[in-house]
């Protein structure tokens, strides 16, 4: 009989023969394709730990599999592959070369919070998923996201003044990102605002904001965040045995 | 007295930029219904979805500095923000400093290294808007002070997902009769009927609008949006009432990047429910900010009669 579930397995492990001949039976036709058997020697039994050493991942040890996050999932909706259930499933059991094939769309949560609603368990599966994509970073298996370059960049501003200014935002964030700042979509989105009021086309993206938002008596409480992030930055490399 | 008469507002950063007519529009129509607003003194961003990915912890500590000075510097009851990312925050670190140890540990170590009040977990109500006006006036209230009517407008009403989610952080809603719900919120549903709305059956209400990563992964962020848009149109409206400056601007901007990237045109208009309150309360057009909106809310409210 043929392999009619195809679809489930990856390609590279089918094998498939045009001539076979077993024991001199020739199976060319039916019985010419198999599974490649796996076997798992490279497990990464610290990697549940250092995940869940870092914020977010605290609660992974709960989870039992019932798949409500991913059945909920926004992202999922979009594109199939992205599976949070299966990840903390790999995670757990250590599988870390499974899980490095999806590395590149794991920072994609989009922190909806549809699955931590959802989940029977409090395992929080948002907060496991933004301490995935740290630890991928962390330990050097992806560079920083776009999404974790925009998150610094509007740290280091709240941090250096209480406030963001979101047109000062978007200028470094394209630049550190190197993306043009007039997309056309961007130019189009800023012509058709300025049509009813051209004064304030600098208000509304910030463009032309001159000023810059700031706290008052904010000094003492950036220095604070400041010392307290470092701080936690060097706790979570020890956790992730980094030095 | 009511509660609500007089609350600590905190109107958060996307307020004083591309939210601006969310911040004049709730002014403007707490200024209609007779409710006064004190802004929180020397407020600081309440931390957002970016400073929680960096650090939750330092994220709990930004919210609990403006709920320190509502409450203890302002003697302060209630606290109301506008913008779900704000609401959500406050709420968060309440959560959060009331039921998590190591929490409270950060926040009062950084306060005192800040040289203020530590806020203590249980000092300070925060509100959304909506359950300002909603709990503040009530809707027969309301009625009782409406100018004209907005009758004739289609309207989906769209909460997103900071107003709800996760549902342990709004310990009130979920709670019967006249609370509020985290599966079918309908607070604006409700306050956009009394002013003669006709709000249409919105599947998408608490669907995600991408926000998050809205210029870190635009063509999700445009796909999300898009769901909703087409989702809006099928079911019938003219317009998607917000009550979000991040969800407001990413509708708005995806609107326009769909346009331009896929080439899927929506004629759905985006106009934030207070302005809508406001309309129908007679405050012009102008003052609520619907000229400041990308999508062109005034030409429609003209065609419908309603501005």
């Amino acid at each position: 009989m043929a392999i009619h579930e195809k679809s489930l397995i990856r390609p590279e492990n089918l094998k498939t023969h045009d001539n076979l001949v077993l024991d001199g039976v020739n199976v060319s036709v039916h019985w010419s394709t198999f599974i490649q058997s796996r076997v798992v020697t490279d497990y990464n039994e610290a990697m549940e730990e250092e995940i869940a050493a870092l914020p977010g991942g605290e609660h992974i040890n709960r989870c039992w599999q019932c798949g409500s996050c991913t059945n909920s999932c926004t992202v999922n909706a979009l594109n199939p592959d992205f599976n949070p259930r299966y990840w903390i499933y790999l995670i757990r059991t250590g599988m870390e070369s499974e899980l490095l094939r999806d590395k590149d769309i794991i920072w994609q949560c989009i922190s909806c919070n549809k699955c931590t609603y959802a989940c029977p368990r409090d395992v929080f599966p948002e907060g496991v998923m933004k301490a995935t994509a740290h630890w991928l970073e962390l330990k050097g298996h992806t560079p920083k996201s776009k999404s974790t370059l925009f998150d610094e960049e509007f740290t280091a501003q709240v941090v250096a003044t209480g406030k963001i200014e979101e047109g000062r935002i978007i200028r470094n964030f394209f630049a550190r990102t190197a993306q043009p700042l007039l997309q056309d979509w961007l130019v189009e989105m800023v012509k058709r605002v300025a049509r009813r009021l051209p004064f304030k086309q600098g208000l509304m993206m910030g463009w032309g904001a001159v000023f810059r938002p700031r706290t008052r008596k904010w000094a003492k409480a950036s220095a604070a965040i400041n010392e307290y992030v470092h701080e936690q930055e060097a706790r979570n490399r020890k956790a992730l045995n980094l030095e | 007295m009511n509660k609500y008469q007089k609350v600590a507002y905190y109107p958060g950063c996307a307020l004083e930029g591309t939210g601006h007519a969310y911040n004049s529009s709730t002014k403007a129509v707490g200024k209609a219904l007779g409710l006064e607003l004190d802004e929180v003194k020397d407020w600081n961003c309440c931390g957002a979805m970016e400073v929680k990915n960096v650090d939750p912890k330092v994220q709990t500590y930004l919210s609990s500095r403006v709920m320190a000075i509502a409450a203890h510097e302002m003697k302060a009851k209630v606290v109301m923000a506008p913008c779900n990312g704000c609401y959500h925050n406050l709420k968060k670190a309440e959560y959060d400093l009331a039921n998590d140890e190591a929490s409270r540990q950060t926040v009062d170590r950084i306060s005192k290294k800040a040289g203020h009040e530590t806020y203590q977990a249980g000092s300070l109500e925060t509100i959304h808007a909506l359950d300002w006006i909603k709990d503040g006036i009530g809707e027969e209230e309301l009625k009782r002070r409406l100018k004209s009517s907005l009758k004739g407008l289609k309207v989906a009403n769209y909460y997103g997902c900071m107003y709800t989610r996760p549902r342990h952080i709004f310990p009130e809603k979920d709670q019967g009769p006249g609370s509020e719900s985290t599966s079918q919120p309908h607070f604006m549903d409700d306050l956009l009927a009394v002013a003669g709305a006709e709000n249409v059956d919105f599947p998408l209400k608490t669907a995600c609008c991408g926000g998050a990563h809205t210029l870190s992964d635009s063509d999700t962020s445009t796909q999300l949006v898009l769901n909703i848009l087409q989702a809006a149109e099928v079911a019938g409206a003219d317009v998607i009432a917000t009550e979000c400056p991040t969800c407001h601007s990413g509708l708005e901007m995806h609107q326009v990047r769909a346009e331009k990237v896929l080439g899927t045109k929506t004629k759905v208009r985006m106009l934030y429910f207070t302005q809508l309150l406001g309309v129908a309360l007679g405050v012009s057009p102008r003052k609520l900010g619907v000229h400041e909106n990308v999508s062109d809310g005034l030409a429609l409210l003209k065609e419908k009669g309603i501005a």
